[in-house]
């Protein structure tokens, strides 16, 4: 997939994750983003997709930050508060790097299924070969670049692989319309839906597009 | 609404109070300090309680310049016990006005950017025809003979101001509590008037409790013999007590058991040890009676009772069939709401119940939780995350408006 041409007034992302979520979005859509931080992703939406954003996030500093950006973001959890949105809100809800911080990740993602039409989600992949070494021969729990802290302190209380993400799907009755995993480096995005286990042990990131 | 921090008792003690004040302030009712627009005979107010207000006046300040395209309007809706007089010194009382830190040259809402327009409220005391003011069939104080007003009737008074102005459409409407109220009317009544929207520290309802807290206050002005139903200005007398205990229990649910802590702890007022008497020992009972009395010189007692009830009579879901996200289909509005931790007269939830019917709705809604002890008054208060947010807000949807 070649990279889509990304307009010079949007801040450089250093988030490859989110220019792959970005080639997932139509023009013109009405568009969730859920834990959108300082509302980097909604500003790359704006500016090369034109969509009509709107953001959840978690942190008083990200609403404002984001508010004195002109973006409609309103303070709130992904656990609670998605319930309050009536169904087929939005042509896509984006939940990116956040949902292994949930507490109920199912149910975070049948709402999102119910609020949008189309899905984007966005993990670390805990089936990559790294995390699997050190777990492995170490016996600790993985510390790495992706991954950066100890169990003890983590906000990421519900890591899952590739291979557990695609399961939950068909649990979820949720279509699959498009898969990725972002490389170490991760200039480029990969179809996998032929090589699971491939990716599973060596995707560090996945995206997912999914419909009901 | 308190327009001061907690204050030190002692330090406030000197400030000029008294009678003269009060028929300062009585004045102000019939020939304000302000601006006045007047609506003769012909352009009557329709009212919510049935009839129509005819023969009327608004009392109003305005900040700032209208640019040549009328763009740039801000429409700022005073608290309970506030006043039209948001960012000069209060002819009444000599203070700051009460917004003055949000207001002005290079604030939040800057007066060098946006024309800042706010009207004393229908059944006020500050010159918008209200109990206290003549009524012109009479040539009599209207006491209780002027009809009970809702924030309904409110907003349509202050339309009709806009009218007056020539002003069709605001940039933003903003306000908190009662102010915030106001702005919900607005958004729902006229939703194409409105660019955008920040309310604050409110609800699309009063609560159960929020009622009762006014129930008392209304209680305590109406057993003071000197109400004399109503009609104490005839009798040259004024339920100055009954006020003050309405004023002492209300400013409590401004503030938080935190911040009163904070500020008074269990210190004593100017003593040792205890008296044991009735006299106010704690600091803190000293600073209420301090805020009993500095309000009565301000404030008109019956201009108190019309103005809690507008608030208890506020449901604005029930108005559109019970679904608040009625009042909002289809709008275009750009909403921004707030709320303060430890708010317990509007707590966050009420605050996210808008959000909530706003987003149900389909309308852009941004909302903030600010963390602060100082309880419901934090809106008027210097709140460096509250002025982040709104002058946020307010400059990017400055921009969509093509405002330089």
């Amino acid at each position: 997939m070649n990279a889509h041409p990304v307009n010079a007034v949007v801040p450089a992302t250093s988030r490859v994750d989110l220019i792959a979520i970005s080639q997932l979005v139509t023009a013109g859509a009405r568009v969730l983003d859920i834990g959108c931080g300082d509302g980097q992703l909604l500003k790359l939406l704006e500016a090369t997709r034109g969509v009509d954003g709107r953001g959840i996030e978690i942190s008083q500093k990200g609403v404002n930050e984001c508010v004195a950006r002109g973006l409609s973001v309103v303070q709130g959890d992904a656990d609670s508060d998605l319930v309050d949105y009536p169904d087929d809100a939005f042509d896509f809800v984006i939940l990116s790097q956040t949902l292994q911080a949930t507490h109920r990740p199912r149910i975070v993602l049948e709402q999102m299924l119910r609020i949008g039409r189309k899905v984007i989600v966005s993990f670390p992949n805990f089936g990559n070969w790294r995390v699997r070494a050190v777990l492995g021969f170490t016996g600790k729990m993985p510390v790495t670049r992706n991954l950066p802290y100890s169990w003890y302190d983590t906000p990421n209380i519900h890591f899952c692989t590739i291979r557990d993400f695609v399961n939950l799907c068909h649990e979820v009755d949720a279509k699959i319309e498009t898969s990725m995993v972002l490389h170490r480096g991760g200039q480029k995005s990969v179809p996998f839906a032929a090589a699971l286990w491939f990716w599973n042990l060596f995707g560090q990131q996945a995206v997912f597009l999914l419909r009901r | 609404m308190a327009a001061n921090e907690i204050n030190d008792p002692a330090s406030a003690a000197g400030a000029v109070r008294g009678p003269d004040r009060a028929r300062h302030a009585t004045s102000e009712a019939d020939n304000p300090s302000s601006l006045v627009a007047r609506f003769g005979p012909g352009k009557p107010l329709r009212l919510d309680s049935g009839g129509a207000l005819v023969d009327f006046q608004i009392a109003y300040q305005t900040y700032g310049k209208l640019n040549a395209d009328r763009t740039n309007a801000i429409l700022v809706c005073h608290a309970l016990t506030g006043d039209q007089h948001v960012a000069n010194t209060n002819p009444v009382t000599g203070k700051p006005g009460w917004w003055s830190e949000m207001v002005g040259p290079g604030k939040p809402i800057d007066t060098d950017r946006y024309f800042v327009i706010c009207s004393n409220l229908l059944g006020g005391c500050m010159g918008t025809t209200g109990p206290a003011s003549t009524n012109p069939a009479t040539d009599r104080v209207y006491g209780l003979d002027l009809p009970v007003i809702t924030v309904g009737d409110m907003v349509r008074a202050q339309a009709m101001l806009l009218d007056h102005l020539g002003i069709d459409t605001l940039f933003s409407v903003t306000g908190g509590s009662l102010g915030g109220m106001q702005v919900l009317q607005w958004a729902a009544a006229y939703p194409e008037r409105v660019f955008s929207a920040l309310p604050l520290a409110t609800g699309a309802r009063h609560s159960s409790q929020n009622i009762a807290f006014h129930e008392v206050g209304r209680q305590a002005v109406m057993a003071d013999p000197d109400w004399r139903g109503g009609r104490y200005f005839e009798a040259g007398v004024s339920p100055r007590k009954g006020l003050a205990v309405a004023r002492m229990a209300a400013h409590i649910t401004y503030l938080s058991e935190e911040a009163l802590h904070r500020k008074f702890g269990r210190n004593l007022q100017d003593r040792d040890k205890p008296t044991f008497g009735f006299d106010a020992d704690f600091q803190i009972e000293s600073y209420l009676r301090y805020q009993g009395l500095a309000f009565v010189d301000r404030f008109d007692a019956n201009s108190y009772l019309y103005m809690t009830r507008a608030m208890d009579y506020f449901d604005l879901a029930a108005d559109y069939g019970g679904r608040l996200a009625n009042a909002f289909l289809g709008t275009k509005t750009r909403f921004c709401v707030a709320s303060f931790t430890s708010d317990w007269l509007f707590p966050t939830i009420e605050n996210k119940a808008v959000v909530r019917a706003l987003n149900a709705a389909g309308a852009s809604v941004s909302f903030v939780e600010i963390a602060t002890d100082r309880g419901h008054d934090a809106f008027l208060l210097d709140e460096p995350e509250l002025f982040a947010t709104i002058r946020g807000f307010l400059s990017a949807a400055g921009e969509a408006r093509g405002l330089t």
